[in-house]
């Protein structure tokens, strides 16, 4: 469309066009819609994903790819999701921890491949821990916590034989630590052959001192795995495909394909589910899903997991840092009126930062609204007419709620609290550079063991500005040499029983005196239509399996 | 060439010749002219999204690294991105590489920010190109209609139906049709914008769905895509209308006061055709910016309407991208809407000077 265009061309275009709208909205509108049943075969699910940005497990860190890694990549060990205090084999048929707690050797399944077709050796094991380690990605520090660095990566994970892999570790932890840890996703397995033919050499730089980049550039957006499923497509933001793989060592998956589709809305989830155009939504709100309790055809899948959400004070402001005003302020949230409205459904009340279902957990609940308490201690402070403070809050429900909940009660004590809204990396940026007066939000474990949780509310090695471990309570300006020394101390102990003991401790400490205050454990909720059996989510991100699921 | 010095004598014709360059000249000095302003709404649009971005008060590290990061990690990640740099620095760069047609990859999708745009734009397109389509082929005819019986019921019913338009959000509007023809009356098909049994058989190659499969000649899944589109199309159509329609009456109005219409009259023409041939011709000029504004907003992508039907569109990937701290795919999208914008007002330029004779003889 350069020049002028003749005049009668033009109107017989409007013709053209006007004509071509007419049919198509009698085609749409005028004929009764042909049903779209979801195959047999296939499980549909409407699902938030916009968190995912890589599906390299060795650089992946978000909760949305753990699930999928977690269909589709398998690990040495993986966590038993009816008991998570043990681990069951996956690749490794069997191990053995060495007396000093120092070595571990996995023996491998013998004659078990990727979704490739390639042998699943030690060698591919020791590959995988070898780039995780030496990327150096986001996750890499699960791994990197046992004294594994670039440098002596290749002598800590090797492989003895094809069908053997040894471990070392520089301290000798509590066994059930290290095990957990190779749950995670950055210990998953990936085909050696296969990402090394697509690596590309790269520059070697100040960042990274290695000539290739260990096919990160291709895994990102590729598969090279042997879990139950292999990832066949995924479009950002648009459809996550999943297909049966059949050469998986394991119990074969029962469905074909699982299709996630990406939805947003809780609204538009529900209106699909109950219309039988997808099977699983996932990201429902509390009232669509007190709505679809309601339905015969709907069922409600709900787990616990491993998230919690808090608020904290930080220990930078003088008003914040005095014991009592801490304490107050714990007796200042209405939790009853926050668990039956709020987070119904979503959510259950916990006030202690390792959540419940993993070791070590305590269900303590001391804290409840009781205004008058709340009163008498700040007056103890020396802040009888209260004070003014501020709140970053994340503009997403079912923060924004609470946080309003929280401003009401606080104000019954005579506390102004001023809530400052913000998207959630401009909250979080405040956060980390310790430039808040009170933040909230969750934190998620990063792999499956109270260390994940311990080793940030309850250890602070550093509480200089500058401080290279900013764990909560650094964030918080929290210094804890005590409890650091603590947490540290319970990584060592290898009698489980004793290492629980240490935790619940801890948290108590917590509880009764840190900027902290927990105040519920997420819930995560999918509603299915009835036809779906055995649909299951695990307790951590990484184990919402789908193998087992199939449709009648 | 060498230019013969013995056709001398033949100046006459070299001086008739004289005015031919020069009309090249002031020819090429309006492309220039429009060149020059293209390129300067350009670097100003990329100036000041790439400013806000930088100056926005969220660590773009964040986005790609998360939260958990070392701060060693962080801190090298920062030096690679060039984060360090100074900000005006940091921009001589991108320049240079969106220059090159290099926009940087996104964070979020790991794709080259090119390619993304390619994937989105195009659902953006049909969706907005269909809105446009009803908005304006219904639109017009309904405020001309409304003009001509002013105060009669017609009118009434535009100026109900433009009132709803100003004033319910889309929003509140897309969820309640959604309840209404797909959960209840199962007319459409539900968000997204092909259903899952045909995500195997349909593999098209641009992202522009509806003409791929007509060209193909997959008519299932033609009726398929349109079941998909209908909804949120008429939707945006239906606010375009509310607002072409508005125009296109106040338009008509003036026209239709005017003294070459009495004039029309009084020589004894039908008043269809006054009205259609004689007084819409004349509204017809402003009337065409109105829709090109119109479909350039709704080209910049709905971000409501998107989110609500699953739409794999411009919109939600931009604000997706903000929402994330990931600002080459930021910078990538206000590029394209940057060109919509400059496309749309050459576009509805050119259209001025076939419909009206008086522009072109300037």
């Amino acid at each position: 469309m350069t020049m002028s265009i003749p005049r009668l061309r033009i109107r017989r275009a409007l013709l053209g066009a006007s004509l071509a709208l007419g049919l198509s909205l009698s085609l749409t509108l005028g004929a009764p819609r042909v049903y779209a049943e979801t195959p047999k075969d296939t499980l549909v699910l409407a699902w938030a994903f916009d968190d995912i940005i890589t599906m390299d497990p060795g650089e992946s860190f978000e909760i949305s790819t753990a699930e999928i890694l977690g269909n589709v990549y398998s690990t040495l060990v993986r966590l038993n999701i009816d008991d998570t205090s043990e681990v069951l084999p996956s690749i490794a048929e069997s191990w053995t921890v060495s007396d000093d707690a120092l070595t571990y050797t996995f023996t491998l399944k013998p004659g078990i491949t990727f979704a490739s077709g390639n042998p699943i050796t030690a060698e591919d094991v020791a590959f995988s821990f070898e780039r995780a380690i030496k990327m150096d990605k986001g996750p890499a520090f699960i791994l990197a916590q046992f004294g594994l660095t670039g440098e002596n990566i290749t002598e800590k994970a090797k492989a003895l034989d094809a069908g053997t892999f040894q471990f070392t570790v520089d301290k000798p932890y509590a066994p059930s630590f290290v095990l957990n840890c190779l749950t995670a996703t950055v210990a998953m397995v990936v085909d050696k052959k296969l990402v090394t033919e697509h690596a590309e050499a790269v520059t070697p730089s100040a960042e990274s001192p290695y000539d290739t980049d260990f096919g990160n550039g291709w895994l990102k957006t590729h598969y090279a795995g042997s879990g139950p499923f292999i990832l066949r497509d995924w479009r950002a933001n648009e459809v996550l495909v999943l297909e049966r793989n059949d050469t998986y060592f394991g119990e074969k998956a029962k469905l074909a394909r699982v299709l996630y589709r990406h939805l947003k809305e809780s609204a538009g989830q529900r209106l699909a589910l109950e219309a039988g155009d997808i099977d699983v939504a996932r990201n429902l709100e509390p009232g669509d899903l007190v709505a679809l309790e309601a339905n015969k055809d709907i069922a409600i899948e709900s787990q616990s997991k491993g998230t919690v959400y808090y608020f904290s004070l930080n220990q930078k402001n003088p008003i914040l840092a005095k014991p009592k005003v801490r304490e107050a302020i714990k007796y200042l949230v209405d939790d009853k009126a926050i668990g039956a409205t709020l987070i119904k459904g979503i959510g259950t009340l916990h006030q202690t930062y390792i959540p419940a279902g993993m070791l070590g957990a305590i269900d303590d609940r001391p804290y409840h609204l009781d205004v008058d308490k709340a009163k008498t201690l700040l007056a103890e402070a020396g802040l009888p007419d209260g004070f003014t403070v501020t709140m970053d809050v994340r503009t997403i429900q079912p923060v924004t709620g609470i946080a309003e909940s929280i401003q009401q009660t606080f104000a019954q004590a005579g506390i102004t609290l001023e809530i400052i809204p913000g998207d959630g990396k401009q909250v979080l940026t405040k956060y980390r550079a310790r430039n808040h007066d009170i933040y909230i939000g969750q934190w998620g474990t990063d792999y499956w063991d109270p260390n994940s949780n311990a080793e940030t509310f309850s250890s602070n090695p550093d509480n200089a500005d500058d401080a290279s471990s900013k764990t909560l309570a650094w964030r918080n300006a929290w210094d804890i040499p005590a409890l650091t020394e603590e947490t540290a101390s319970a990584l060592l102990e290898r009698d489980t029983a004793k290492r629980a003991a240490t935790y619940a401790d801890l948290q108590r400490k917590v509880l009764a005196d840190g900027p902290f205050v927990l105040l519920y454990q997420q819930t995560e909720v999918g509603a299915y239509r009835i036809n779906v059996k055995d649909y299951r989510l695990g307790p951590s991100f990484d184990t919402n399996y789908v193998d087992k699921t199939f449709k009648e | 060439m060498t230019p013969a010095p013995s056709l001398a004598p033949e100046t006459g014709a070299g001086a008739r010749q004289a005015p031919a360059p020069s009309r090249a000249f002031v020819r090429g000095r309006v492309v220039l002219g429009f060149l020059v302003t293209v390129a300067t709404t350009y670097l100003g649009l990329l100036a000041v999204t790439f400013f806000i971005g930088r100056v926005v008060p969220v660590d773009p590290v964040l986005a790609i690294l998360g939260d958990r990061a070392s701060t060693e990690v962080v801190e090298r990640t920062r030096e690679a991105l060039g984060l360090n740099l100074p900000l005006h620095h940091q921009f001589w760069i991108y320049l240079k590489q969106a220059v090159r047609g290099d926009f940087g990859t996104s964070v979020l999708t790991t794709h080259p920010v090119l390619e993304d745009i390619a994937r989105v734009f195009p659902a953006t397109m049909e969706l907005a190109t269909l809105g446009t389509l009803i908005g304006s082929l219904l639109g017009v005819p309904l405020g001309v209609l409304a003009a001509v019986r002013r105060g009669g019921i017609l009118d009434q019913i535009v100026r109900v139906v433009g009132l709803i338009g100003y004033s319910v959000p889309i929003f509140w509007l897309g969820l309640l049709s959604l309840v209404l023809f797909y959960a209840q009356l199962h007319w459409v098909s539900y968000p997204g914008r092909l259903d899952v049994v045909h995500e195997y058989t349909f593999s098209p190659t641009t992202g522009f769905y509806l003409f791929e499969a007509a060209w193909t000649g997959q008519w299932t899944i033609l009726g398929d895509l349109f079941a998909h589109i209908a909804l949120p199309s008429v939707l945006l159509g239906y606010f375009s209308l509310a607002y072409i329609s508005r125009m296109t009456r106040g338009f008509m109005l003036t026209e239709m006061s005017q003294e070459y219409i009495v004039t029309a009259r009084a020589k004894g023409l039908s008043e269809a055709r006054i009205i259609w041939f004689h007084a819409l011709r004349n509204a017809a000029v402003p009337l065409v910016t109105v829709i090109a504004l119109s479909y350039a907003s709704l080209l910049e992508g709905s971000v409501l309407t998107e989110s609500i039907f699953g739409w794999p569109g411009l919109g939600l990937y931009i604000t997706n991208s903000l929402g994330n701290a990931d600002m080459n795919a930021v910078l990538g999208g206000t590029l394209v809407i940057g060109s919509v914008f400059i496309g749309i007002n050459l576009l509805s330029d050119l259209l001025y000077r076939v419909l009206d004779p008086r522009t072109k003889r300037r």
